[in-house]
């Protein structure tokens, strides 16, 4: 098997999905279990154990591995306080670290996720980033101690595919842990193409949330990844801008005719 | 700076020159913009763009869903007590009209918030009047003690606070802050708020500055619609959340859109907001500040409210009573206006899910709460 480790866990499934967004509970469940992910992330701040509604943790399949993340943290601390909580909540030792102190784009403070990625992966927590591609950013995050690295392809929720392209492909290049490409994926064609690049996996929430047919588009992000996968371990060929006829100057070398 | 210098660049500015040389072809030409400027955002609440409504919606629904999805934030109000020493025109909590005054004891405030857990809410905001005799910051702080026990999220709507104070109710346990300037225009304030400390205009057009500057999660805003031309008072509200946004850029900004409703207060003669001119601000503000929430009372209709989900809410009350104590069923104080959408929790989340949307209870909880770990 192709599997996927992240910290000392081998995974079949490289689509990790996301649980916000959905129209109910019982179409996000529907949904994940129609693309077999084994990673789901939720937001804590929606995780209601004492409520009287619905539970969502009671809506993920059994066999998946919880990803709390930090959404609403502003800062390290905050995150760390939230991390915590999903741990003794029953969450799991798993965390995506989420500092978020920009409102506009939901882009992610990198200073700050370096500080809590150091505490939490101490503390033995599987840490798994959410981080605007930055090379020098990522390599402080492996010392930290982050089991994966999750850099954003758009801002989250934008659908605008991946559009830090160069700078993912750095990372991929040159980051020892998984690169997991999370946010700004919106159709599974791109989900493909950074699974070609070499990413080690996607996370893909809004666009399966938003979609008509949240099961149906999350069979075809599934279908996208293993696609993508594929290509990528079969090393796709070289790209050219014209046709070329194979060896055209240099034919000549292998018909014996010297 | 503060947000009373920006809008002083409009004081003089001709809304209706403005409107006048606005074509169809500006408004087209707006709508496929991705991001919008301040006057493409006056333009889209021009009369031109009422011809336009139905593509403003598409555009507008598209953005929620890519910012907010399918799901709508339920909360419901509590009022704490309803003495008041202001004097504005449109509130019934007016010192001058002749209600029945009261506020809740601690043992009332529980008994509340157990009817109000009851019902699933987990969000909850808590309203006065204004009288740091009756309600000083003392008893609001000793209120939200009791109410963390009940509830994951805590916003208040009372009187303007000075940054000691707002960090003060923080400290305790307050995440939240609805505060809305009534009407931006100075001199229309100073005409309906005819005494009292809210009477000072900076000083209640700087508070969410200031709850900001304490470090609050999350801000509310508004002016209350049919006090001035709409126009107007729509397009400094837009630019007041866009000012708070891009200062403190970790604060979650929303934007009310109350309409006056029935009161016992003196004013009578303001201009009406149709449902149309509703829409057309709320389509007008969610493609100028795509990710800026919208909360929409119980001041509307239900059916309206229905209509409005898709384009662009993210938060609504349900279960709402005004009345003092009025959760409990034992109200001991008059309500502030007359609300139009009487429904239960349970029927709006009937509504939510019949229209394609999840109710969300929760979505935020003490972070500083001690754990064994």
């Amino acid at each position: 098997m192709d599997g996927l480790k992240i910290g000392d866990t081998l995974l079949e499934s490289r689509l990790l999905t996301g649980t916000g967004k959905f129209s109910s509970n019982q179409k996000m469940e529907a949904a994940l279990k129609s693309c077999g992910t084994q990673v789901v992330t939720m937001a804590l701040r929606r995780v209601d154990l004492e409520g009287r509604e619905e539970n969502i943790l009671n809506y993920i399949p059994k066999e998946c591995i919880l990803l709390p993340n930090t959404s609403g943290a502003r800062n390290a601390e905050e995150a760390i306080r939230i991390a915590r909580l999903a741990k003794a909540m029953g969450c799991g030792n798993w965390v995506k670290i989420e500092v978020i102190s920009d409102n506009k784009y939901l882009l992610p403070d990198n200073y700050e996720t370096i500080k809590a990625t150091e505490v939490l992966a101490k503390e033995g927590f599987v840490v798994l980033p959410y981080m605007s591609p930055d090379l020098m950013a990522a390599k402080r995050l492996v010392e930290a101690g982050a089991a994966a690295a999750m850099p954003l392809g758009a801002p989250i929720g934008t659908n605008r595919g991946i559009r830090t392209k160069e700078l993912v492909q750095i990372l991929i290049d040159e980051i020892q842990v998984p690169i997991i490409v999370d946010a700004g994926i919106g159709k599974p064609s791109e989900a493909a193409e950074a699974m070609e690049m070499g990413a080690a996996a996607v996370l893909v929430n809004t666009a399966i949330a938003t979609a008509e047919d949240p099961i149906k588009m999350a069979e075809a992000f599934s279908l996208a990844v293993k696609a993508g996968r594929m290509a990528y371990v079969a090393k796709t060929g070289v790209e050219r801008r014209l046709a070329a006829a194979s060896s055209p100057l240099t034919g000549f070398l292998h018909e014996g005719d010297l | 700076m503060s947000f009373y210098q920006s809008i002083q660049r409009y004081q003089s500015f001709d809304y209706n020159d403005f409107f006048k040389g606005l074509t169809e072809d500006h408004i087209t030409k707006i709508l496929r913009k991705d991001r919008i400027s301040e006057e493409d955002f006056l333009a889209l609440l021009s009369p031109k763009a009422t011809l336009h409504l139905e593509e403003m919606a598409q555009k507008a629904n598209k953005l929620s869903l890519q910012h907010f999805g399918k799901a709508i934030l339920l909360y419901t109000p509590m009022y704490l007590a309803n003495y008041c020493v202001n004097r504005c025109l449109y509130c019934s909590f007016n010192t001058d009209t002749t209600i029945k005054r009261s506020k809740l004891t601690l043992e009332e405030i529980e008994r509340e918030a157990q009817a109000i857990t009851a019902t699933g809410l987990r969000h909850i905001l808590i309203l006065t009047g204004e009288s740091k005799g009756q309600t000083p910051v003392s008893y609001i702080v000793e209120a939200v003690k009791v109410l963390k026990k009940y509830f994951e999220s805590i916003t208040i709507e009372i009187y303007s606070l000075t940054e000691e104070e707002y960090r003060e109710i923080i400290e305790v346990g307050v995440d939240g802050l609805t505060i809305y300037q009534e009407v931006y225009d100075e001199a229309i304030y100073d005409a309906v708020h005819l005494s009292g400390p809210k009477k000072d205009y900076k000083f209640r057009l700087d508070a969410p500055e200031r709850a900001c500057r304490a470090k609050i999660r999350s801000v509310n805003i508004g002016a209350l619609l049919g006090l001035n031309d709409w126009h107007k008072e729509a397009f400094i509200t837009g630019l007041h959340g866009n000012y708070l946004q891009n200062k403190y850029n970790d604060v979650e900004v929303s934007i009310s859109l109350p309409r006056l409703r029935p009161h016992k207060g003196s004013l009578r003669d303001y201009p009406l907001v149709g449902d149309k001119d509703l829409v057309q601000i709320l389509l007008a503000l969610k493609i100028f500040l795509p990710y800026i929430g919208i909360t929409i009372s119980t001041r509307e209709k239900a059916s309206f409210r229905d209509h409005l989900i898709p384009l662009g809410i993210t938060k609504m009350s349900a279960g709402v009573s005004t009345e003092v104590g009025g959760h409990s069923s034992s109200s001991k104080g008059d309500s502030q206006f007359e609300i139009s959408d009487t429904r239960s929790v349970e029927e709006i989340k009937e509504t939510l899910y019949a229209r394609g949307y999840q109710p969300i209870f929760k979505n935020w909880m003490d972070i500083e709460k001690d754990i064994d770990r």
